[in-house]
């Protein structure tokens, strides 16, 4: 009886899934080598983009979509995507510019956009469609040779940098959905940290999906020269529409001799209805290399949202003593389906990972933790710990590891451990006891469950995780 | 403010409870005592809103409300407090975090503004030191690896936070050393007012010379079967409960 009110209460409503109503120039559906050239003119790019983009096409036209995971992708019609969208009023030179709609968009994500009203300290590219829509405290932090704009902005003012970097971690032919965001990329964030500068502010991009019937490819890299640190983070949303939309973007980090990169992302793309209708295809390749000795990356991931989530944020470690550690919490409630995990490729001597997986089902869901994490010959005295938990809320759900290793010195040490458990009835009740009903019971067990990866987020976003996880299990247990 | 009648449940289809009557009265201390098995645990449970437990007959009102109409939470809310025989671990979940939920809680349902951080801080030093309670124990996770005796403080500790109307402590004295034997008894007793009472569930009348109860019960085959004053406990712990066994047949 409790549990049928307690299902009407939570209908976990996406609470992100308004839409914008503002005037959109998309192209028409369809890819063709006519289509991408028509993108690189709609952005002015330099002829040796188009030819970047042209060539990954036509690799594009040789590939096949992966099958390997452990997930039930339905057929997608490549033709019936549109790959570039834009608010019409584009390119804004100051705040006074950007479109109200578009600011109040924004506003009601909770992303401030107006410097002086930015009191959170954060500097943030807000990405709207296919387009960076403004990007906050750039001059201030050009002060110390910080360079935080949008890709295309980098394209036309960095393109010794964009040159020498883009691609050199994730190649054009690296995998299907990858090489189809070299082809079709719209727009995104760049990085460049000179060398012994420490960042002063979290620097974060805001993702937001509007029009319909979109496709969204954006592309985000991030330099750390020598000596220096950066925090980075990454927030999605989109509106709630019947038919599935794709998104597939590409990440690349850099960090040399010393460096350090922290880069977090909260996913929380619209993730279908209950009954699994609609809801964002996430098809993501991230991917750091650890080039200099001593660097260090580190990916945190809380993935709530999206319909499907196709995702392994890996890391090179090619410098001497780096090390590298993937932090991720994913959840699947109702029909959503989650395949993520990372790769750790160890190839300096002394390189060090650390991998900590915490997969949350509930509902229908189904979610698999896939790594791996490879040793080469040369990689002596590296180390790899490996901790991959599930947690079950309910019996129709699943949750799957699939850890593969491959150690190739008798010097390095590789351990894996995974846990599953379930949320019990007497946990729950031992709350209910106390005067917590049994949802908020289930907030607390799973954000403590959570916690050693939420614990990794800069602290306005552990904040906003904690409550997203929440939501997301709403009415998940009965 | 208790009133029980002819409670029967069942657990998977066997009847634990077989026509159990108590009346609890504000400002009163009522000791239920029997064998193993006896359905002790279960009456707290049921009472509690267990939903393994299914009852299958008779009433309870609490304060003349029909109780076994209401959640969990509600119950808990309207101020019944049940010291666990097994405390349950909480991996994850900060003491911390655990009380302030519960206490806000306990407030929304009286139409009370949530506590500040400071006020509920300060709430918990006070509570802690009176039933001594180790800082350590309170900032971990909710009996994360508590020893047997910590997990039972830890419950009068709770309670203490949350200021019952009636408690229901189930075998709290077992797995207690003396002094914790003593400073558990001690809570309760400073916890203790006319407008409050305690159902103790025990196996030892030791904790019944901390604890003066009004009242000993011998809850034996899902029924108070002997009901009688603090002497009781002492003739039990002498006897055993052969005799009562005896009784009850010959009844029969
Ligand atoms: N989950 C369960 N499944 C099956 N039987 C149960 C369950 N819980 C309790 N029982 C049975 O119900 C009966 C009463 O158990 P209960 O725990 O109430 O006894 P008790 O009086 O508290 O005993 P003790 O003094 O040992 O704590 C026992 O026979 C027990 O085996
Ligand atoms: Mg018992």
């Amino acid at each position: 009886m409790s549990t049928d009110i307690l299902h009407e209460v939570t209908q976990g409503d996406y609470k992100y899934g308004f839409t914008t109503d503002i005037e959109t120039d998309i192209i028409p559906i369809g890819l063709s080598e006519d289509v991408v050239r028509l993108i690189s003119a709609k952005k002015n790019e330099p002829e040796w983009m188009l030819e970047f983009r042209l060539k990954a096409y036509r690799h594009w036209l040789t590939m096949k979509m992966p099958e390997w995971a452990h997930l039930d992708i339905p057929k997608i019609d490549y033709q019936s995507i549109a790959y570039y969208a834009a608010p019409r009023k584009n390119a804004p030179q100051s705040l006074d510019e950007v479109d109200p709609e578009l600011l109040k968009t924004f506003e009601k994500l909770g992303i401030p956009l107006h410097e002086r009203m930015a009191l959170s300290g954060i500097a943030v590219d807000a990405v709207m469609d296919s387009v960076s829509v403004k990007t906050t405290f750039k001059e201030s932090l050009s002060e110390l040779g910080i360079i935080f704009c949008s890709f295309s902005e980098a394209v036309e003012h960095h393109p010794d940098l964009v040159q020498k970097y883009m691609s050199s971690v994730v190649p054009y032919t690296d995998n299907f959905f990858a090489t189809l965001n070299c082809a079709v990329f719209s727009d995104g964030s760049f990085v460049y940290i000179p060398k012994g500068v420490r960042c002063p502010m979290e620097l974060s991009t805001y993702f937001r999906i509007n029009a319909m019937n979109t496709g969204q490819f954006e592309r985000t890299l991030i330099i750390a020269d020598e000596d220096s640190y950066v925090s980075y983070l990454e927030g999605c949303t989109a509106p709630m529409r019947d038919e599935n939309q794709l998104h597939a973007a590409i990440v690349e980090i850099v960090a040399m001799k010393n460096a350090q990169v922290k880069y977090s992302t909260v996913q929380n793309w619209y993730p279908g209805d209950k009954n699994g209708k609609g809801g964002i295809y996430n098809f993501v390749t991230k991917r750091g290399i650890c080039k200099g000795e001593n660097s260090k990356i580190s990916w945190t991931q809380v993935e709530t949202g999206s319909a499907i989530t196709w995702k392994y944020p890996s890391c090179i470690l090619l410098g001497d003593n780096s090390s590298a550690e993937f932090y991720s919490v994913a959840v699947t409630n109702h029909h959503q389906q989650a395949d993520t995990g990372t790769k750790m490729l160890h190839i300096g001597k002394n390189t060090s990972s650390h991998i900590l997986s915490k997969g949350i089902s509930a509902g229908f869901g189904q979610n698999s933790y896939r790594g791996l994490v490879k040793i080469n010959p040369a990689a002596e005295n590296s180390r790899n710990f490996s901790q991959c938990d599930s947690l079950l809320l309910g019996d129709k759900c699943g949750a799957h590891t699939f850890p593969y290793m491959e150690v190739n010195n008798d010097t390095s040490i590789v351990e894996h451990e995974a846990t599953t458990s379930k949320i019990n009835e007497d946990q729950i009740f031992y709350c209910n006891q106390r005067g917590i009903s049994t949802e908020d019971a289930v907030g607390l067990i799973v954000n403590g469950y959570a916690k050693e990866v939420l614990n990794q987020l800069p602290m306005e976003f552990a904040v906003e995780a904690q409550k997203l996880l929440q939501i997301t299990l709403e009415g998940s247990v009965g | 403010m208790l009133e029980i009648k002819n409670l029967h449940a069942n657990i998977n289809g066997k009847e634990i409870l077989k026509g159990l009557d108590l009346v609890v009265r504000p400002g009163e201390i009522h000791a239920i005592m029997g064998p193993n098995g006896a359905g002790k645990s279960t009456l707290a449970s049921v009472l509690t809103g267990n939903q393994t437990f299914e009852v299958t007959k008779g009433e309870v009102t609490f304060y003349g409300k029909n109780l076994l109409e209401l959640t969990p939470e509600d119950r808990s809310r309207e101020g019944i407090f049940l010291s666990f025989q097994y405390p349950v671990e909480i991996p994850g979940v900060s003491m911390v975090n655990f009380m302030r939920t519960a206490l806000n809680e306990h407030r929304k349902y009286k139409n009370m503004e949530p506590l500040s951080a400071t006020d509920f801080l300060r709430i918990m030093r006070e509570k802690k030191t009176l039933v001594e309670m180790d800082n350590k124990l309170a900032n971990r996770s909710v009996n994360e690896g508590f020893s047997g005796g910590e997990k039972k403080r830890n419950e009068i500790f709770q309670m203490a936070m949350l200021e019952p109307r009636l408690a229901i402590l189930d075998e709290t004295d077992s797995g207690l050393d003396i002094d914790a034997l003593r400073i558990v008894a001690n809570g309760v007793n400073k916890l203790k007012r006319p407008d409050n009472a305690s159902i103790v569930i025990t196996h030892y009348q030791r904790l019944l010379e901390y604890i003066v109860p009004d009242f000993v019960h011998v809850l034996y085959d899902g029924r108070i079967v002997k009901t009688g004053g603090k002497e009781l406990a002492l003739e039990l712990e002498d006897k055993g409960y052969d005799w009562i066994k005896k009784e009850v047949e010959e009844n029969i």
